[in-house]
């Protein structure tokens, strides 16, 4: 992967976010917030390789710290997204 | 170069984005969010298989041990704690990504490129600043820490210093050829100086200012997992990254329309709360002499409540009751610090039993983190078609009988339309005034956190009900 890839890739992403996003109605903006959340967990991806591939002991705890904390970021992000989700209920 | 890991990759993307497709409404957006959650635990098997690290246990120790206490979390936080949840995961997220960015920084100095050693650099500063700004805010936000914007001196020039000297030392990991110390140095101090800006960011914001800085805050945790992804060459972690970053950058866009400041002034500090803050003491003795003078009579302190007030209530609410047909309930951060959101459903329950027309009216800025009312109402069993978004209520204002105020100020401040050089002018604010009959059910008259007094208090149609929301509320049921 190219450095000018990636930039057109993160350029493409954030114009189609923006646009998906803008749809969800505020009603629903503590969800989207807390699932948007659980998704910038996405980071544990770098985190497991760079701790795979971490040879002093150091950076392997480092890493280990980081991944704990991005996987809480997201199960607790989807989680409490789909607790709260659950909630919405339409008049019967 | 397109290899099976860009390709599996690209089709988890498109999942995450249907599953954001799915969210645009509530009936489809449970399903949304599991689609999302899929795409998700599938990247990590993707990534975990296709480096060969599968079998690496301590990989999965980690993962264990996050997700066991990411379910504890989850299970256990309430709903009205729900922003200082939103924001410590947020810390968690930025944290994370400023730890794998020091790992690439430390572990393969000497093997970097330019790009990887900027974006890392990068990664570790905006990390690092959504870690410690996030915990600010969860503080905050829990009361641990005081609501009030609290200012360094020199709070302005600080932070100037700080981005400078950030900006400086990136640029200095970034060249070529520098030695270890220096490399290891700088990388520390990026990572110091920009845990002591996100306190310095977020220390000064104050209690109802924190819609912005949460929506900022989950816009900056994926712009560092964005960043990461440049300095990984990892396409996963740019485009995910991104979608957070601009779903982010929405929300405070929002957030700051509907509180009429922009986005510069409150990066920067400029809240305008702070003068308001010495209006809060002047005007607040202003206040209560003016009060005792206009609006005796339809103002009533529910904590020193007797039988004889009690029946005057009563009788002044009843016939109201009676006679609405359309009835609009506006909730505020109030109505969660009191817990009235149950109590409320009762009210809801008994008009709908009388079959009268109940809707609520919920501004964009209401409660602390963007839709906190929806889902505090949702909680109780409240149809979520009943709650309305600021124009679907400004537009049915005057065609309703009765509306309740529950512990909210600013956002139906008319003041907001006419006071000029307030804190709170031209904010778009719920027009209740429009509206035949106004019950408010708040702690006190004192000015909201804009420190605007509200002329609404000293109207004919307005009957005041000062003290705790939920013995008010028991009040208007019992007045049925």
């Amino acid at each position: 992967m190219n450095f000018l890839l990636l930039l057109v890739l993160f350029v493409i992403a954030m114009i189609v976010g923006y646009k998906l996003i803008s749809d969800v109605p505020s009603l629903l903006h503590t969800p989207l917030m807390s699932g948007m959340n659980a998704l910038s967990g996405v980071t544990v991806l770098g985190s497991l390789v760079a701790t795979a591939a971490a040879v002093n002991t150091g950076y392997k705890i480092l890493g280990f710290i980081a991944i704990v904390l991005a996987t809480i970021n997201i199960v607790g992000g989807f989680m409490v997204t789909h607790r709260m989700l659950k909630m919405f209920k339409k008049d019967k | 170069m397109i290899t099976i890991y860009t390709v599996i990759g690209l089709v988890l993307t498109l999942g995450v984005l249907f599953g954001i497709k799915l969210m645009s409404s509530p009936k489809t957006a449970v399903l949304g969010n599991l689609i999302g959650s899929i795409s998700m635990f599938c990247a990590i098997i993707l990534t975990l298989s296709y480096n060969n690290i599968l079998n690496v246990s301590l990989l999965w120790i980690a993962l264990i041990v996050g997700g066991v206490i990411g379910i504890i979390l989850a299970v256990k936080v309430t709903m009205v704690q729900m922003p200082q949840m939103v924001a410590l995961l947020n810390g968690l997220g930025g944290a994370s990504s400023a730890i794998v960015a020091l790992i690439i920084l430390f572990n393969n100095y000497g093997d970097l490129n330019l790009v990887s050693r900027l974006s890392s650099g990068l990664a570790l500063t905006i990390g690092a600043i959504t870690f410690s700004g996030s915990l600010i805010a969860v503080a905050k936000l829990s009361g641990k820490m005081k609501q009030q914007p609290i200012v360094f001196k020199a709070h302005a020039f600080l932070n100037t210093i700080s981005i400078c000297f950030i900006v400086f030392s990136i640029i200095i990991i970034s060249l070529p050829n520098i030695s270890r110390v220096v490399h290891f140095t700088f990388t520390m101090m990026i990572f110091f100086v920009s845990i002591f800006y996100g306190v310095a960011f977020s220390i000064r914001v104050g209690g109802a200012d924190m819609p912005i800085t949460i929506s900022l805050l989950n816009s900056f945790s994926g712009l560092a997992a964005s960043v990461a992804g440049f300095a990984l060459y990892d396409p996963l972690l740019v485009v995910i990254g991104a979608i957070v970053g601009a779903s982010g950058l929405i929300l405070t866009q929002i957030m700051c329309n509907a509180m009429n400041r922009s986005l510069r002034d409150v990066i920067t500090g400029r809240t305008l709360v702070l003068k308001a803050d010495k209006v809060i003491e002047n005007g607040h003795v202003n206040h209560v002499n003016k009060e005792a003078t206009t609006k005796e009579s339809k103002s009533f302190n529910v904590f020193e409540f007797d039988d004889k007030q009690n029946q005057i209530v009563e009788s002044l609410i009843g016939p109201i009751l009676k006679n609405a047909q359309t009835v609009m309930i506006v909730p505020g951060y109030g109505m969660a610090l009191a817990q009235a959101q149950y109590i409320i459903k009762e009210l809801h329950d008994k008009f709908v039993e009388k079959g009268k027309e109940i809707n609520f009216a919920i501004h964009p800025v209401a409660g602390r983190m963007p839709g906190h009312m929806n889902v505090l109402l949702a909680e109780v069993g409240i149809p979520y078609d009943k709650l309305l978004d600021l124009e679907e209520s400004n537009a049915k204002f005057s065609n309703t009988d009765l509306v309740i105020v529950v512990g909210a100020n600013d956002v139906v401040n008319p003041a907001a339309n006419t006071a000029e050089g307030t804190p709170i002018y031209g904010m778009p604010i719920l027009e209740v005034y429009k509206a035949k009959h106004i019950l408010i059910c708040n702690k006190d008259t004192k000015p909201g956190y804009s420190g605007v007094d509200n002329p609404l208090y000293n109207d004919d149609n307005v009957i005041l009900l000062l003290g705790d929301a939920k013995d008010s509320l028991k009040i208007i049921i019992n007045s049925f």
